[in-house]
């Protein structure tokens, strides 16, 4: 028998995505993956996944799914949605803990009430088709996966585990991401298409996300920025979070599915450990940005692992019943913030 | 880390490219993610937690000096080309423009060996230059919201195949049989910079039949003898 995952409705845009395909960006592969990698990476160690465990990336609201197996293992992080089992025994699940659902069940994960995402990882992941080495969807160049495209209602999503293994719940009972605003940004590789002054106003403009967003990029209102040099350049490589201007002045910023390459100045660089901040923007969310430095990005990049550290350790261990477990808590107490070999939320897959 | 040659398009900044690319690939440094030549630089991706940026910086700087430029290191592809109307929407178009016939267009862009510059926008896209300046035209001012698959364009001094279906701004002047991109291959991309193309006029009734035995890719192989 099988054991999936029957989507009765499919959401605004639900793909499955990990860390990305990379490696192929000289082929114009573009890398995808999930916008907010550090929500994915929560939702996947809340059911103790690696974190290069593939998810579902749910964009502005979530499926209904059917269990069809004995039992699945879910955890959703990210952005906020009301969690619901409607059928047979109605009853509510929260965002940043995992849960357990039974053959028959009937969920559904409604609209992402305070941000642009939100993931759903299952214990053990998807049975998915490698392509090229991710399980990233890039719906674009139909491939990556679930069929390459978006879900549809009555698509079947297999699971690579029959049953739930038996073992208490996960919860961070913080249920906060880090990150913060002004986004952080590397000034180049144009900059030089632009006056000091333009680059000056770049980060003391408010600019807003505009309707204009999607996986590829998020185009920004305010203040247009001028060009020195004009708006066309010999096509060179993108990187992610990079701030190209087109013609309008209005910057772009490129998100997962952007292109490996482009014709547009880039006037600087969102830096990475800022990126899951920025792409969980809305629109009409206010955005602002600040000159920061290589040096401070990678920085930025080990405070973030830091924060996953200590995140691991704050994990709670709770029994089905949604107490928590007083052992579980005792240990974690006992070896003061180091996770111990012994703790199922760790447990590499 | 991006490695500048310069900022237009010529095939001496673009063998430059590709030589520091088969340099730092045969490196094999840790830590480098990804690596995108294109018209006039080497885009270096690095993961900062395995390799910091001035350490990474050394290397191409080093190789710099002595990089030599192959006269030719590519691969030569011939790729099986169909102007039918019915497959070329806007070569009539493009003749008038240009105020030639359309055999003229198709014995232009047909007669040309092109340069692989770089392979971007759309997975195994590749930039193919230089087109004769007779045929160059300006992108279209409205783009077109579907180009089929393996329809074969032109714009500016560049021609192209789109290797899947998509909107975009140049004029479809013909179709080839041929995959450029096949996900499931060893190698997805079919060309890649460097190699040197041509196009080789095919009827309609080639065309319908390659599509029919030809799933692409797979039998798709570079020509043994490169033409000089």
């Amino acid at each position: 028998m099988t054991s999936t995952l029957l989507v009765h409705k499919p959401g605004l845009h639900t793909t499955v995505q990990d860390l990305g395909r990379h490696g192929l960006q000289s082929m114009g592969v573009p890398v995808s993956g999930a916008l907010d990698s550090t929500a994915l990476r929560i939702a996947n160690h809340l059911v103790g996944n690696k974190p290069t465990t593939a998810a579902l990336e749910v964009l502005g609201s979530g499926p209904d799914l059917e269990v069809k197996t004995e039992s699945v293992r879910i955890a959703i992080a990210g952005g906020d949605a009301r969690i619901e089992r409607l059928s047979p025994n109605p009853g509510r699940f929260r965002t940043f803990e995992s849960f357990c659902l039974q053959r028959g069940d009937l969920v559904r994960i409604g609209a992402v009430t305070d941000m642009a995402m939100t993931y759903l990882a299952v214990e053990g992941g998807f049975d998915l088709p490698l392509a090229m080495g991710s399980f990233s969807t890039y719906t674009r160049g139909v491939f990556g996966g679930f069929k390459g495209r978006a879900l549809k209602t009555d698509d079947e999503l297999s699971l690579v585990l029959p049953a739930a293994p038996d073992r208490d719940e996960s919860l961070f009972a913080e249920r906060a991401l880090p990150g913060e605003l002004p986004i952080r940004i590397i000034p180049g590789p144009q900059d030089d298409y632009f006056s000091p002054a333009t680059l000056q106003a770049l980060v003391s403009n408010e600019y807003t996300v505009s309707t204009t967003v999607d996986r590829m990029g998020m185009r920004l209102q305010g203040p247009p920025l001028e060009h020195a040099r004009g708006f066309n350049i010999t096509s060179d490589g993108t990187a992610p979070g990079s701030i190209q201007v087109p013609g309008d002045g209005l910057p772009i910023v490129l998100l997962a599915d952007r292109q490996t390459t482009g014709g547009y100045p880039k006037i600087g660089c969102v830096i990475s450990a800022d990126l899951p901040t920025l792409a969980r923007l809305r629109p009409g969310n206010k955005i602002r940005f600040v000159l920061s430095t290589l040096e401070q990005a990678a920085e930025a990049r080990r405070d973030r692992d830091n924060w996953f550290a200590i995140f691991r350790t704050q994990i709670k261990r709770t029994d089905a019943s949604g107490i928590i477990d007083a052992t579980a808590l005792q240990t974690e107490n006992l070896v003061s913030g180091v996770v111990g070999p012994d703790d199922p939320t760790d447990s590499a897959r | 880390m991006v490695v500048e040659f310069g900022e237009e398009i010529d095939l001496d900044t673009s063998r430059k490219v590709t030589a520091l690319h088969a340099r730092v690939t045969a490196l094999k440094l840790s830590g480098i993610t990804d690596l995108v030549p294109t018209f006039r630089s080497l885009a270096i991706h690095y993961d900062p937690e395995t390799v910091n940026f001035t350490k990474l910086e050394n290397k191409p700087r080093s190789i710099l000096p002595d990089l030599s430029v192959d006269k030719f290191s590519g691969r030569d592809w011939s790729i099986p080309a169909c102007y039918d109307l019915d497959l070329s929407p806007d070569l009539e178009a493009v003749a008038d423009t240009c105020s030639l016939s359309t055999e003229q267009v198709i014995c232009l862009h047909s007669s040309g060996t092109y340069h692989v510059y770089m392979v971007g926008f759309l997975p195994g896209y590749p930039y193919l230059g230089d087109l004769a300046p007779e045929i160059a035209l300006s992108r279209k001012v409205t783009p077109s919201l579907r180009i089929p698959a393996r329809s074969i364009a032109i714009a500016e001094r560049m021609t192209a195949v789109y290797p899947l279906e998509s909107p975009g701004g140049w004029h479809v002047i013909g179709r080839t049989p041929m995959k450029l991109f096949d996900e499931t291959a060893t190698r997805p991309a079919l060309l890649a910079p460097g190699d040197r193309v041509r196009f080789t006029p095919i009827a309609r009734s080639e065309y319908d039949h390659l599509l029919q035995i030809d799933d692409g890719i797979n039998s798709a192989q570079p020509q043994s003898n490169p033409a000089t």
